[in-house]
């Protein structure tokens, strides 16, 4: 049964790779859908705390000019990186959305991902010593049960204990 | 009557604050002491503490009295009343004077900290040894809020110089239905978490032998989760409702202070099931239960203090340093007593094998502990990147929907494999007998999505978009088959129907199946969230007959006009909604200018589209952005926001779900017929 069932789960588990991989690296490109995506890495400066094109404020001082400047970046040509460095030098670095995953910036990404594996490696090492430490000794008269009568038993609660 | 107030309830206010802090010292003092002598004295002492801090209560509840009396006699000879409340504002808002404001809302704090401690004391006979380890714990933090009224944020004190005829007004973003119920039930959520925090204390220090402290704290914990869950969705429906922005949650530091102990709380929920089944995570459900409450404060520190900017924050004041006192004195007290008492701490099972109800508990904890940490890394990195390298960065929305969205879609996957684990062990083909359907369902729907248009290599919201529904239904499909299966089994031994089977199984565990009810309202709320990447929206300046397209529907402009009343004057559209020829509705997106305070607001107005679409039903929400000086005319801003409404039905159903748990379990039926004997299908034992 084990046999049989590997490679099928090796080659599931490579189309699933597969499949992963063209989801991220196939994407559009157009002004529209670039507008919206920088459009929500940006913030608002007024004050509001909300992303760019959130913003609702009425006669808001900042979020329509923001916009029709991001408009005339796309419309020049220029690519997210450079659109996004002006934004910074005319605004400041907050008006980014997000860290950069440049410099100190790629610490706030990291960190999480690299709690989750501390996290999981030390629950691995805690669930195998914990596997390994012997068994709480018995009381006096209490026969230990193994094995075969054991699995018996297991059954037995099993059934009467179904729900 | 006024006469009396401006001159009796400042007085009457700070008399009270003073004798609750009096009182609280007491209790907290004496019954420390009471507990270190022990013996007959001990005792006697320790019943006087008990009372003191039942009279703490009265007195707090009494200067509450006191806030509330001078909001609803306009009393502004009170600061806190003067900047908070003004005389045309209606009713129910000046109730919630008493938690719109730094002072009177740590006056509401204190007050439900009070009640909390008040039904504690009353019940001590559970256990008078643990109760009263758990009311020195409370007295404690209650003389903590205490001296802040007192002497750092007093919310009796008078207004200097001559008397103004009227007060400053509410927040207008504060007069809203809602708010009158949002702040109550998260503070209700913070604060509760106290409870089961002194208790855990209370039993370190004692070193409390078994789990009886976790099964005293079993309902209060659910209760105060309950109330923090209600809390945060209120919170995030009212941003939806009011706020104008077309969003339900902004991933403000506000926001995530809220956040932050509720998933540590949930966390606990879960793990405590390991304890009491197992003997099993008990050094780790002392800490989960500290970090709780030690989030709850800091998320306080976090509103208060300004260290970190927020749209929702109070005024920058110097009640932080008080706070960040506190959090390290906490801090410090308890980990004085771990390292002195976790030696009774220790795990009376092992774990058997990774694939059981154990280790999903183990992984659930640690994802949630994660979330935890994001979300606190994510809301602290501006302040972290200032003190490393000068300048301030920020962390919104793009950084937690791309590091939070994974860890979310995993613990999605543990809510819908866990409950199909039994404990100690499960088998493979067990997991894959009760696994296989569900699994089919999701992927049904993920193929579903893609015949419908979704196209997840388009973008990563799109894919996870994808991946969210197919879980939830994962999930959904999973609680409702262990609902028929164990329904099933009762049916064949007693003959009941089906359903009736399925509801005394639901009875005889309440807790196990109340917690699977939960799991659907969060599946359905996942759904609710999932169809943001969706969202549409559409601004146009609309003069009478201008039509707005938005998705299938079209807004008319009939008409548009201004008003006027006591506390406020406002301007709204008459909006006709069509979808293809047939109207279906009419809607009045309104602007309002609050006249104490001079401060605008929009009041969105907001279709859910269930005639029209049923189970794919959008939210069709038009705001009334403001008008065109020079034409007049108004403004308008319509979304249409795919599947929100199934984030409050989702709600309904964890609440609902929550409220069973808390239900005793009944007596197990007797068989009234004959069982045949064959192989029962494996359900999961316990909770």
């Amino acid at each position: 049964m084990r046999l049989s069932t590997r490679p099928k789960l090796k080659r599931l588990a490579q189309l699933g790779l597969l499949v992963f991989a063209v989801f991220n690296l196939l994407g559009v490109g157009d002004d529209d859908a670039r507008f919206k995506d920088l459009g929500h890495h940006l913030m608002c400066v007024c004050g509001c705390n909300q992303i760019l094109l959130e913003c609702n404020h009425v006669g808001c001082q900042y979020s329509d000019r923001m916009r029709n400047e991001l408009s005339a970046a796309l419309d020049r040509g220029d690519n997210d990186d450079l659109t996004l460095q002006s934004f910074i030098q005319k605004y400041g670095t907050t008006v980014v959305a997000a860290p950069s995953t440049t410099g100190f910036g790629r610490v706030a990404w990291i960190m999480p991902f690299a709690a989750l594996l501390a996290g999981m490696g030390t629950l691995v090492w805690v669930v195998r010593s914990w596997r390994m430490r012997p068994a709480p000794a018995l009381a006096d008269g209490i026969r230990p049960v193994k094995g075969p009568e054991l699995e018996r038993f297991r059954e037995q609660a099993d059934k009467e204990t179904d729900l | 009557m006024s006469q009396f107030s401006s001159a009796a309830l400042p007085q009457i206010g700070s008399f009270v604050l003073l004798l609750a802090l009096a009182l609280g010292a007491y209790s907290f003092l004496v019954g420390a002491f009471a507990l270190f002598i022990g013996g007959k004295e001990g005792e006697y002492l320790g019943e006087t503490a008990r009372r003191a801090g039942i009279a703490t209560f009265a007195a707090v509840f009494l200067a509450a009295v006191a806030l509330v009396t001078a909001a609803f006699t306009d009393d502004f000879s009170i600061a806190y009343i003067f900047h908070h409340s003004n005389r045309d504002l209606p009713g129910p808002y000046k109730f919630a004077v008493l938690w719109s404001g730094q002072e009177g809302s740590l006056l509401f704090w204190s007050l439900l900290l009070a009640t909390y401690g008040f039904v504690l004391r009353l019940r001590y006979k559970t256990d008078p040894r643990l109760f009263a380890y758990a009311s020195v714990v409370i007295a404690a933090v209650q003389v903590f809020f205490l001296m802040l009224l007192n002497f750092a944020a007093h919310p009796f004190a008078i207004l200097q110089g001559q008397l103004p005829p009227d007060g400053s007004g509410l927040n207008p973003l504060l007069q809203y239905p809602e708010m009158v119920i949002h702040p109550p039930m998260l503070y209700l959520g913070y604060v509760g978490f106290t409870v089961p925090f002194a208790f855990a204390l209370g039993a370190l220090i004692m070193r409390y032998p078994g789990e009886k402290w976790i099964h005293i704290t079993r309902r209060w914990t659910m209760v105060t989760w309950g109330f923090l869950t209600i809390g945060i969705f209120l919170g995030a429906h009212w941003a939806y409702a009011v706020l104008g922005w077309g969003g339900y949650w902004g991933w403000d530091p506000v926001e995530n202070a809220s956040l932050m102990p509720w998933l540590t709380g949930t966390a606990f929920l879960h793990s405590v099931m390991m304890q009491e089944k197992r003997g099993m995570l008990k050094t780790w459900n002392m800490w989960l239960v500290f970090f709780t409450f030690w989030l709850a404060i800091l998320g306080t520190f976090l509103t208060r203090s300004g260290i970190i900017s927020s749209v929702h924050a109070f005024a920058q004041s110097s009640i932080g340093a008080w706070f960040f006192w506190f959090l390290i004195v906490s801090a410090a007290t308890f980990v004085f007593f771990y390292v002195q008492n976790h030696s009774h701490l220790r795990s009376e099972h092992k774990l058997e094998s990774m694939i059981s109800r154990e280790s999903s508990f183990l992984f659930n904890n640690l994802l949630f502990v994660i979330a935890c940490f994001t979300v606190l890394w994510g809301t602290w990195f501006p302040k972290i990147s200032e003190l490393v390298q000068g300048n301030k960065v920020t962390v919104g929305a793009p950084f937690y929907n791309n590091v939070a969205v994974p860890v979310a879609l995993l613990l999605l996957l543990l809510t819908a494999v866990g409950p199909l684990l039994a404990w100690r062990r499960t088998s493979f083909e067990s997991l894959r007998r009760n696994f296989m359907w569900p699994a089919l369902g999701g992927l049904a729907v993920g193929v579903l999505m893609m015949i419908l248009g979704v196209r997840p290599w388009k973008d990563i919201a799109y894919f996870y978009s994808l991946m969210a529904a197919m879980l939830a239904t994962l999930v959904m499909l999973t609680v409702i088959s262990e609902f028929v299966r164990g329904g099933r089994v009762i049916s064949r031994h007693t003959g009941f129907s089906l359903f009736g089977s399925m509801l005394h199984l639901w009875h005889r565990n309440t807790r196990r199946y109340g917690g699977y009810i939960v799991h659907f309202g969060v599946a359905v709320v996942i759904i609710g969230i999932l169809g943001t990447p969706f969202n549409r929206e559409a601004e146009k300046e609309m003069g009478f007959g201008d039509k707005l397209n938005i998705g299938p529907y079209t807004l008319v402009c009939q008409s548009y006009t201004q008003d006027d009343n006591a506390n406020y004057s406002n301007e709204w559209a008459i909006m006709n909604v069509f979808k293809g020829d047939q109207q279906i509705t009419t809607l009045y997106p309104e602007r309002r200018l609050y006249k104490a305070s001079s401060q605008p607001q929009t009041i969105p107005r907001i279709y859910p589209t269930y005639a029209q679409d049923f189970f794919l039903v959008s939210d069709l929400y038009v705001v009334y952005e403001g008008r065109n000086d020079e034409t007049g005319r108004p403004i308008i801003k319509a979304h249409l926001n795919p599947m929100v409404p199934w984030i409050w039905t989702g709600l309904i159903v964890m609440i609902f779900g929550t409220i069973t748990c808390l239900i005793p379990n009944t007596a197990p039926l007797r068989a009234t017929v004959p069982a045949r004997i064959q192989t029962a299908p494996a359900v999961g034992a316990g909770d």
